[in-house]
C-alpha cells in the first residue's frame, strides 16, 4: 500500500473537519477525494503531508508513518496546495531551482520527469511566477512538487477554477505521471473527473459517503433516473418540485434527472401531470447514473 | 425587440499595450435572458466583464449597458446593476444581517427598504437560524447564494455572475441555478461564466470566447447542432483547441 489511512479524526475546536475517515491507496493508482469545499479534503491532505497532526487515529505515507517519520514523509511525497504556494517574486526557473536545492537534488537529475510539463512553460522561464496565467502557474507548481522524485504525489484541488480545456490537459499529464509509477492522490469538486480516477471516495461533512471504482459506485444507485425535458426549464423545475410523488429533481444540462417515490412509477402518469401545468413538448427517457447522482443521493 | 435589449455591444475592444486582450467583440442581450459567457482561463473574459460594468475604460468600440455608455456614463452602469465575484463576496467578519445591511446602505436604500428586503431575503433563503452568524462561519454555497440575493438588493436590471458555482457541492450548485432562474422570469438579465458545462446548458444563449474573440453565439442547441456534438462541453473543447 501506497497511503493507509486508519479512523483518522481531526476536530477544531467545536468543528470536526474529519470524523473516522479509513481508506487505502494502492501502488500507482490514481485515487480521488470527491467533495464540495467544506468537506474536509485539504484538511486530510495537511495530515497525510504531515503538516497538521490528526485528533485521533494513523496513517502512513510510502510505509511511514505521518507522525514519526514526518521527514521520511517529505522526502518521499510531493503536494501541491489548493492555493499557489510558490514565491510570486521569484520567476519560474528560479522556483524550480530553488525547490530542487531544499530536496538535496539538481533540475537536470529529474528532468525526465517533468519534461512534458515543463516545456510549455519553458518559453516563460524568466517571469516572475505572480506574472503567470493561472494555467502556467498550475503547471509550474506541478514541476515543483515532482523535482525531487516523490513516490506519491498530493494534489489539492489542482483544477478548481480552471477552464474544461487545460483541465483535460492537465489529466493526461496525470495519467503520464501514473504510468511512471507514481501514486496520485487527487481532490477534485468535478464530478466529472472522478471518472479518470482508478477509484474514487466521495467524501462531504468530513465523512466518507462511499469508496469504490468510477463504475462500480454508479451502480449502486437506488433507483431508475428519468431524463425530463420541456419547452420552459423554470416551469419544469417548479412542476417537477411540486410533485407530490418526486423523490429528487436536479437539473442536469439540458434534462431534469427526476426519480419518483414510487415502486410501480409509470411515467405517462408524469407527462399527464406535466401536460395539466401546461408545458409543451414533453419527453420523458429512463438514463443512466451519474456520479454526480450518486453523489447528490447520498448527501441529501 | 429592439427596445428590450439591456446589454449592446459593437466592436468593444481593450489593448494592454500591444496585446488585445479583447478583440472587437459584438453582441446583445436581452432583458430577462440567461446569458452565458464562456471562454478559457486567459480568453478575455474577465477583461470584457470589466468594460461591462464600467470599471475598465475600452480601447475602442461602443457599449451599453442598462442603457447607459460604457465611455460617459459608467457610474450610471454600477448603480443599474448587480455584480458578483467568486472572490470577493461579502464580509466573513459581519453577520449575515449586517452584510444585508450594509450593502443595501452602499447601495442608497432607505432603512426601511433595507429592512423590508432584509426580512424577505432571510425568509426565502430559511436563514432565520444563521442570520446572527459571522459570513465566515458558513459553507462556501450559503455564501454564495446570500451574496447573489444581496447582488440583486437593489433590483438591479442585470447580475453579472462571475464563476458563482466554482467549488460549491453539486446539490447547493444546482439549488443557486434555481435561483438564477427565479430572477430572470422575474425579469432580471443574468450574465453569468462559468467552467461548469453542464450550467453552461441551463443558459438562453452562450456566447464562447477563444483569444479575446466570440468565436461562437447562439442558444446551446443549436451550437450543438452546428458543432455536431452531443454536449456542450465537447463544443468547448472542439472551439478553445481551435
Amino acid at each position: 500500500m501506497s497511503i493507509t489511512v486508519v479512523n483518522i479524526s481531526k476536530s477544531y475546536k467545536n468543528v470536526k473537519a474529519l470524523e473516522s475517515i479509513s481508506f487505502d491507496v494502492k501502488e500507482g493508482e490514481i485515487f480521488g477525494l470527491i467533495g464540495p469545499d467544506g468537506a474536509g479534503k485539504t484538511t486530510l491532505f495537511r495530515v497525510l503531508t504531515t503538516l497538521l497532526i490528526a485528533s485521533e487515529g494513523t496513517a502512513t505515507v510510502a510505509g511511514y508513518d505521518v507522525v514519526n517519520d514526518y521527514k521520511s514523509i517529505r522526502n518521499s511525497a510531493g503536494y501541491m496546495p489548493g492555493k499557489f504556494s510558490l514565491y510570486q517574486d521569484l520567476t519560474v526557473e528560479e522556483n524550480l531551482n530553488f525547490f530542487a536545492t531544499i530536496f538535496g537534488t539538481t533540475i537536470e537529475e529529474n528532468y525526465d520527469l517533468i519534461k512534458d510539463i515543463y516545456v510549455q512553460i519553458a518559453p516563460f522561464k524568466d517571469r516572475r511566477a505572480g506574472k503567470l496565467s493561472g494555467g502556467m502557474k498550475q503547471k509550474l507548481a506541478l514541476c515543483c512538487a515532482l523535482i525531487h522524485k516523490p513516490k506519491v504525489l498530493f494534489l489539492d484541488e489542482p483544477t478548481t477554477g480552471v477552464d474544461p480545456v487545460s483541465r483535460k490537459e492537465f489529466w493526461e499529464m496525470l495519467k503520464r505521471l501514473q504510468k511512471k509509477g507514481i501514486t496520485i492522490l487527487v481532490s477534485t469538486p468535478y464530478m466529472d473527473e472522478a471518472e479518470l480516477c482508478d477509484r474514487i471516495a466521495l467524501i462531504q461533512d468530513g465523512k466518507i459517503l462511499e469508496i469504490d471504482t468510477p463504475k462500480a459506485i454508479v451502480k449502486h444507485y437506488p433507483k431508475p433516473i428519468y431524463n425530463i425535458r420541456a419547452n420552459n426549464m423554470y416551469q419544469l423545475l417548479n412542476s417537477l418540485n411540486g410533485y407530490e410523488h418526486n423523490h429528487s429533481v436536479y437539473p442536469f444540462g439540458e434534462f431534469v434527472h427526476y426519480t419518483d417515490k414510487r415502486l410501480d412509477f409509470n411515467p405517462k402518469d408524469l407527462v399527464q401531470y406535466l401536460e395539466s401545468q401546461n408545458l409543451l413538448d414533453i419527453t420523458v427517457s429512463i438514463t443512466e447514473p451519474t456520479i454526480e447522482d450518486t453523489f447528490m443521493e447520498l448527501a441529501k | 425587440m429592439s427596445n428590450d435589449k439591456v446589454i449592446e455591444v459593437e466592436g468593444l475592444t481593450k489593448m494592454f499595450g500591444d496585446f488585445t486582450a479583447v478583440n472587437a467583440i459584438t453582441f446583445d442581450v436581452e432583458k430577462g435572458e440567461i446569458f452565458g459567457f464562456l471562454g478559457a482561463n486567459g480568453a478575455g473574459k474577465t477583461t470584457a466583464m470589466k468594460m461591462l460594468i464600467g470599471i475598465s475604460k475600452p480601447t475602442s468600440g461602443t457599449a451599453k449597458v442598462a442603457g447607459f455608455d460604457v465611455f460617459t456614463n459608467a457610474d450610471d452602469i454600477k448603480k443599474n446593476i448587480g455584480y458578483m465575484s467568486q472572490k470577493f463576496a461579502l464580509y466573513d467578519d459581519l453577520t449575515v444581517k449586517e452584510n444585508i445591511t450594509f450593502f443595501g446602505g452602499i447601495y442608497g436604500l432607505s432603512r426601511k427598504r433595507i429592512k423590508e428586503k432584509s426580512n424577505a431575503l432571510i425568509e426565502e433563503l430559511g436563514l432565520e437560524e444563521i442570520a446572527s452568524k459571522l459570513v465566515g462561519s458558513l459553507p462556501l454555497g450559503w455564501k454564495q447564494k446570500i451574496a447573489f440575493s444581496v447582488a440583486l438588493l437593489h433590483d438591479p436590471k442585470i447580475v453579472f455572475l462571475d464563476e458563482p458555482t466554482g467549488g460549491v457541492d453539486p446539490i447547493t450548485r444546482r439549488q443557486f441555478w434555481e435561483m438564477i432562474y427565479k430572477a430572470a422570469n422575474q425579469g432580471t438579465t443574468v450574465f453569468v461564466t462559468t467552467h461548469y458545462m453542464d450550467e453552461a446548458e441551463y443558459c438562453d444563449r452562450v456566447s464562447i470566447m477563444v483569444n479575446g474573440i466570440i468565436e461562437a453565439l447562439d442558444t446551446p442547441k443549436k451550437l450543438k447542432e452546428q458543432f455536431n456534438a452531443v454536449t456542450m462541453n465537447d463544443v468547448f473543447l472542439k472551439l478553445a483547441r481551435g
